[in-house]
């Protein structure tokens, strides 16, 4: 049972450690935790910063420590997530704070360059579309991690990318073994040599983080072995 | 600030528990421990060559309770990170993804168990 106000403490400011701020929110049913940030914003205090669009779980742009665990705020029940009737609400884990609860992102898509998550295309627009075989092993793969929202909720619950800010992270390399598994994309040796540096998939230490709070429930925790064997498997071959 | 950091640390660590999360912990704790046993076993088993009156001393003294306390702790770190690492190495190299949380109860019943049984054929 809710009381009738929820005590939402936000980490402020740049230097989110040191700055909370407690505010006293309306409970309502079905509330989810970007409302209670909305209500902050739209009714104690305009200037608190924070991002969302869709609303719905689909653009990625809400996430949010929420209790310190990542979570997407817009599809997240404030009722689920309550300490007694408290919630403490903070910026994204590993990722610098611009502003209240807004990160810079940059890093983050940096890495999804870095690792090659990007299509490298091997036809022209005169060629044929390639048929692609939605029953193949490799298909199957790929589609288990398309439904990747770049939300970083993954990125911000990896204690790897904590302790090695070089490490490229779940979403990146995830992005990288869907690419790899794609028929339509010629990049293998490039994503391999990507994903195999200092920073690549071998660092990973398989704490899965990633996989247990995924809001879409995908497995980077998986692709990311995926990652290794492939990249192993090329080492190996290439001394034969 | 010693109070509220450590609650701040406890509430962080509560907040990213989950148990494989628990299983890398386990796995370098036992890694680090066993290492750090390593240079003491060595020493001691090189007394068979330079001192063996000073071995049968120690020895001697594994005959006591707390040290077979000590074993059992040792024997449980030694399983639990064999079995951790045969979970990983069946992880990423034999595609085992799923059931990863039993897997993970599994090696530490399993090594709880052989240094319990350990400790019984010890005492």
């Amino acid at each position: 049972m809710m009381s009738d106000f929820l005590k939402v403490t936000i980490e402020r400011g740049p230097d989110a450690r040191n700055v909370r701020q407690v505010f006293g929110v309306p409970a309502y049913k079905s509330q989810t935790v970007l409302d209670a940030v909305s209500w902050v914003q739209q009714n104690a205090d305009p200037t608190l910063s924070y991002r969302f669009a869709c609303r719905v779980g689909m653009c990625g742009s809400c996430a949010m420590m929420v209790n310190g665990v990542p979570r997407w705020t817009c599809r997240t029940h404030i009722s689920k997530v309550l300490d007694g009737n408290a919630v403490t609400i903070g910026p994204l884990r590993n990722l610098p704070v611009i502003k209240d609860l807004v990160v810079d992102m940059d890093p983050f898509f940096d890495k999804w360059i870095a690792a090659e998550g990007v299509h490298h295309g091997g036809l022209t627009r005169e060629d044929q579309i390639a048929p692609v075989d939605e029953r193949s092993a490799e298909r199957i793969e790929a589609n288990s991690g398309i439904e990747c929202i770049n939300c970083s909720v993954c990125y911000a619950a990896c204690d790897t990318v904590a302790g090695n800010p070089e490490y490229l992270g779940p979403a990146a390399l995830q992005r990288a073994w869907t690419l790899l598994n794609d028929t339509r994309d010629r990049g293998r040796d490039a994503i391999l040599a990507a994903v195999s540096g200092k920073g690549g998939c071998h660092n990973c230490h398989s704490i899965g983080s990633c996989t247990a709070y995924c809001p879409n429930e995908l497995d980077p925790m998986s692709a990311i072995a995926g990652l290794k064997r492939e990249t192993t498997k090329s080492f190996l071959g290439k001394g034969r | 600030m010693g109070r509220n950091l450590r609650m701040r640390a406890a509430k962080e660590i509560t907040a990213r528990a989950h148990p494989l999360w628990f299983a890398y912990i386990l796995h370098r704790l036992s890694g680090l421990g066993l290492a750090a046993f390593m240079p003491f076993h060595f020493w001691v088993l090189s007394m068979a060559m330079t001192a063996p009156e000073r071995l049968d001393g120690f020895l001697k003294m594994t005959e006591a309770g707390v040290v077979k306390l000590a074993e059992f702790g040792l024997v449980f770190l030694l399983a639990v990170h064999m079995f951790g690492g045969l979970r990983l190495i069946a992880f990423e190299w034999l595609l085992w993804r799923h059931s990863q949380k039993n897997l993970v109860a599994g090696a530490t019943a399993v090594s709880f168990l052989i240094a319990s049984l350990f400790l019984l054929k010890a005492v």
